[in-house]
């Protein structure tokens, strides 16, 4: 099977609406395809991988934790666009650390965020094959 | 006659909130619930909003909301308040009205 270029570009906050968890669910069924996977969080989807979440006042599954497991798939290029962080009174210190472990580096743990400016994150964009928006 | 207005939307992402803070009127409580929680933090690109409401309404978030989206207590805007469930009771109950600005 050909192997594209896609990217999941996340712009919403996690709990209020769905859309955070089913784009994780579809991220993770990709991961199976062998496709070559991003993942952009720009406007409020910055608030899906930030550190702390705590559930336990609303009732519902904190999923924060699956993006720590997005590594183990060689998902590793999340695109954080920073100035939807600074909009929000956000820097990379309030985001969890996503790390991934490369095969070819003695499985040195690799960083998977990379904060990128809006000019940057529309490139990223426009180098994609598919681009899937939730 | 005040009223209470519970807003769950992203002040970023959609103009309900802002319409809400446009609307409301002297002595009028405001509630951020769900999405709406983000708006309670300072630093923000509508902290200056909320904040102006500050002068003359009560305004409060749902503190289970906050936390579930990572946000601690301790960056909220001075002089809003936090609430839990029982506490968005008693804002109902304690005020004549409510208008959710969905």
């Amino acid at each position: 099977m050909a192997t594209k270029k896609f990217m999941f570009v996340n712009r919403k906050a996690p709990y209020g609406t769905i859309y955070a968890l089913e784009s994780l669910e579809v991220v993770l069924i990709s991961a199976a395809f062998d496709q070559e996977v991003s993942l952009a969080f720009i406007d409020d989807g910055v608030y899906q991988i930030t550190k702390g979440q705590d559930t336990t006042g609303i009732g519902q599954k904190n999923f924060s934790k699956a993006y720590q497991a997005l590594g183990d798939y060689d998902i590793n290029k999340l695109y954080v666009e920073k100035e939807s962080l600074e909009e929000r009174g956000l820097t990379l210190d309030d985001l969890m650390e996503l790390t991934w472990e490369d095969e070819d580096d003695d499985y040195a743990e690799k960083p998977s965020i990379h904060l990128v400016d809006r000019a940057a994150m529309s490139g990223l964009m426009a180098d994609q094959e598919v681009v899937i928006s939730f | 006659m005040a009223m209470l207005h519970i807003v769950n939307k992203s002040p970023f992402e959609r103009n309900a909130f802002e319409s809400c803070l446009n609307h409301a009127s002297a002595g009028d409580a405001i509630l951020m619930i769900e999405d709406a929680a983000v708006g309670a933090i300072t630093k923000t690109a509508f902290a200056a909003k909320v904040e102006a409401a500050l002068q003359d309404k009560s305004v409060y978030v749902l503190s289970g909301d906050l936390a579930a989206r990572g946000l601690s207590e301790d960056r909220i805007i001075s002089g809003v308040e936090t609430v839990d469930y029982a506490g968005f009771v008693d804002l109902t109950v304690n005020n004549d009205t409510t208008q959710s600005w969905l």
